[in-house]
């Protein structure tokens, strides 16, 4: 039931794709989808370092729920691409215990809504095995798949699980927004001696990016915990991460058209938290609105909120921090609810122009 | 030295039954190892000398049990389950509904006007087989292939479009993907989409049931051969026979999950297998015969009510693919769904058995397929023109009560509605 698209259909769209990349290789900015951005990184890790495998339902022969992982069973086999019975906590829990052993897995999540049976493994023994050996045994494990919102798929399978596992120390989380973040960040996550949570955005699969051609090389990698300025601005602050970004850009872009400069901050990376460029920024706009997918309490924008209250950021502000979150109840399946129950770039605009008009006389839930 | 004396002849005294069995009048091989039992806490057992190494091939398979062949004929007269023609009408009617609703609701979502279907190609015979066989007091847990028990049980076809449609009717307003119904009334607990959650869950509520007085009621739990792997499975057997409630544990094994087949799914003698390892009483039967799942039901149900749980196993084969998300060619020849189709057809087989009792035939079967056929479309087209749920609803149902971060947030829609209803297409929803 997590299957939304048809495949045969995504299946068409990744053949087109592939096509394209291939003969326009050589050209200077290559238009790449999020799902061949990720499988190029775990095609490229898998051939530098034998180590490497990917394990989870349906990643073999059937290239995998979403089709990331297709046609890499076909190039490695059996040995290296292992589908799994439907055995989530057994799967992680193998993943686990051969990353002890000296491997490096990739583990998939059919989506990250049935990492919940096996969260036990992920919060207490992938993240803190380095820590209780005294640092002896690290466990070098991606946990990935999609994440977040999806469509028409209803309560329990949209939903961001980005500040569950950013509250876990031993652990990094990530969310690639574009096809550059994808390829650049799994690489990174696939190399890191520790544990990485990878949340993906099933609904920017099959969205091409232009990507240079530093990052179609093999050694093209993403330092974690650095954000990037996605567009400049010094008006305002917009920070988000993966999908929420295009939103956030979007909404950017309205503004500017009313002469109102957004910069944009996708952070790539929740845990390490790339608190340093938020700070800069809004040193230079003196507002700030966050912008996330997931729900508002304890989420990733009250984070941010209460690091800049602790930092001298505070000073810096010449109106309150707005967060702009998914609507505080289960995602509805009904189309025209589930499009008003995640921000859109409308949400974003009103948000900015709140903040910037001071009209903020108490802050409404999103 | 009293004492320890006394404790070992209570000891004693509790075991002879075993003892006996093992004595050396009837048992001498055991006798020649020593002829003790052992009195471990974890296990009673004879102690043996020869070193006894089990494996899966130890054991016959557990048979499968059936009732009717591929002609319909019962095959052995004493086994034919005493059904009255209304009843088997209705079975063999809620097969050709069920088949209806499928080809139209699939076909629905293929040209966009649902988001989601399944289809239940191949298994109708375990529905309307076990659904016969149960009480309507009885409590459902599903896990999505089932809409067969669902139909026999009462959902109507306009209740279960509805809940494709999420419109305003849906019992389930509008809140879940379609397939995931519901229906308090029927007894059928909502379905919820991870997998096997549903079993455990309804072992807790065999437990309920068990501890009112005068228990009437037992649960009935819908699982297929992939949920099986979950952990969840696992806990559901063992807490259904060590808190000995009144449930049947059904598995449908139609041999595959989405692409993998059971072959990479488990190793060893399918699900049944694991019934007796865990204490629990165990039926293999052929999900294709109707009749056959009839009777293992309705004996199961006698059993699970004296608070003895019952795992089911009923074979069958997924006729149609996995979803609307799938495309079953990618993993499985169609030369294989033939065989499925053709021979081992379940409606084929329970139609057969109904026109050699002279309660069908051709003419009833066409009008009837018309008819089911007609019901389907039409309450099609009138679902699709239903209005959506009001948008109140999205916000209700979240807590019992209303918390008033939501109440503010409702408070504030409303009032923005109420100044830009022209910027919204507040016609398609329900008003109050
Ligand atoms: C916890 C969890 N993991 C994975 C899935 C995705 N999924 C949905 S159905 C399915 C296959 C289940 O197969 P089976 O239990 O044999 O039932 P069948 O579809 O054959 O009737 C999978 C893997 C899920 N819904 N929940």
């Amino acid at each position: 039931m997590a299957l939304k698209s048809p495949p045969v259909l995504l299946g068409l769209l990744g053949r087109l794709s592939r096509r394209s990349f291939s003969t326009s290789k050589a050209l200077a900015s290559t238009p790449v989808t999020v799902r061949d951005a990720l499988k190029q990184a775990i095609d490229e890790e898998m051939e530098r370092d034998d180590k490497v495998f990917v394990l989870g339902e349906e990643v073999a022969q059937y290239d995998g729920a979403y089709k990331v992982t297709r046609g890499l069973w076909k190039k490695y086999g059996d040995k290296r691409v292992i589908d799994t019975p439907i055995t989530e906590i057994g799967f992680a829990g193998i993943a686990v215990g051969a990353a002890f052993g000296g491997l490096k897995p990739i583990c998939e999540f059919m989506t990250f809504n049935f990492s919940m049976q096996a969260i036990d493994h992920i919060i207490n023994s992938a993240a803190k095995t380095f820590y209780m050996s005294a640092g002896a045994i690290p466990v070098p494990i991606v946990f990935r798949g999609p994440n977040g919102v999806a469509a028409g798929v209803g309560a329990q399978h949209s939903q961001c699980f980005g500040a569950w596992y950013g509250n876990c120390p031993g652990l990094k989380v990530l969310m690639p927004y574009s096809a550059e973040d994808a390829k650049g960040l799994l690489k990174a996550a696939i190399r890191d001696p520790d544990p990485v949570v990878f949340l993906e955005d099933e609904l920017m699969y099959g969205v091409p990016f232009p990507m240079s051609d530093e990052a179609m090389s093999a050694d093209f990698v993403l330092p974690i915990g650095k954000a990037k300025i996605e567009r400049p601005g010094s008006h305002i602050t917009l920070v988000c991460a993966g999908k929420a970004t295009d939103t956030a850009l979007q909404a950017a872009n309205e503004l500017a058209g009313n002469g109102i400069e957004c910069e944009v901050i996708n952070l790539r990376s929740i845990r390490p938290l790339d608190f340093d460029t938020i700070a800069q920024s809004v040193a230079k706009t003196h507002h700030l609105v966050t912008v996330e997918q997931g729900w508002p309490q304890s989420g990733i924008g009250a984070e941010i909120c209460a690091r800049v209250m602790e930092s001298s950021a505070f000073f810096e502000l010449d109106a309150p921090v707005w967060r702009v979150t998914g609507v505080d109840v289960p995602m509805p399946y009904t189309r025209s609810l589930e499009g008003l129950a995640v921000p859109r770039a409308p949400d974003v605009v009103a948000a900015v122009t709140a903040v910037l008009g001071n009209k903020i006389v108490e802050p409404i839930r999103q | 030295m009293a004492l320890k004396s006394g404790v070992s002849f209570i000891r004693f005294k509790r075991l002879s039954h075993g003892i006996r069995l093992l004595s050396t009048h009837t048992r001498p091989e055991i006798s020649q190892n020593g002829g003790k039992n052992a009195d471990f806490p974890g296990v009673k057992a004879p102690y043996v000398t020869e070193m006894k190494l089990l494996n899966e091939h130890s054991y016959d398979p557990i048979p499968i049990y059936r009732v009717i062949d591929n002609n319909g004929e019962v095959i052995e007269r004493t086994e034919e389950p005493r059904i009255d023609n209304e009843t088997l009408l209705n079975m063999y009617k809620t097969m050709v509904q069920l088949n209806q609703m499928d080809k139209i609701l699939y076909e629905s979502q293929r040209q966009g006007r649902i988001s989601f279907y399944m289809t239940n190609y191949g298994e109708e015979g375990i529905h309307v087989g076990s659904a016969a066989a149960l009480l309507p007091q009885d409590m459902v847990f599903a896990q999505y292939r089932e809409l067969g028990v669902l139909l026999y049980r009462g959902m109507t076809v306009t209740e279960i479009i509805n809940q494709c449609y999420g419109n305003h009717e849906d019992p389930g307003k509008g809140r879940q993907m379609p397939v995931h119904y519901g229906s308090k009334q029927r007894n059928i607990a909502t379905l919820s989409s991870p997998l096997a959650t549903q079993m455990p869950q309804a072992v807790g509520a065999a437990y309920a049931f068990k501890r009112a007085p005068n228990n009437e009621r037992c649960v009935i739990c819908y699982f297929g051969d992939g949920a099986a792997s979950e952990g969840d499975a696992h806990a559901a057997f063992n807490f259904a026979a060590t808190l000995q409630c009144p449930i049947i544990l059904f598995c449908r094994n139609n041999g595959y999950a989405i692409s993998t087949p059971t072959s990479e799914q488990y190793r060893g003698d399918g699900i049944a297998a694991r019934g007796p390892a865990l204490g629990l009483h165990t039926i293999r039967v052929d999900g294709t015969d109707a009749l056959a799942v009839y009777r293992a039901v309705e004996r199961a149900r006698e059993i699970a009510i004296q608070n003895k749980p019952v795992l089911i196993e009923a074979m069958s084969y997924r006729v149609g693919h996995h979803s609307t998300s799938d495309d079953s060619s990618a993993y499985r020849p169609v030369e294989e769904i033939q065989k499925w189709t053709q021979e081992e057809n379940p409606v084929q087989k329970l139609k057969l058995y109904i026109e050699g009792k002279g309660l069908w035939n051709s003419d009833t079967e066409k009008q009837f397929a018309k008819e089911a056929r007609d019901i389907v479309l039409r309450t099609m087209q009138q679902a699709e023109k239903k209005k959506k749920p009001h948008w109140k609803e999205m916000l209700e149902d979240v807590y019992y009560d209303m918390p008033p971060h939501l109440q503010k947030q409702m408070n504030q829609m409303e009032k923005h509605l109420k100044k830009y209803k022209e910027h919204y297409p507040l016609d398609q929803f329900q008003s109050e």
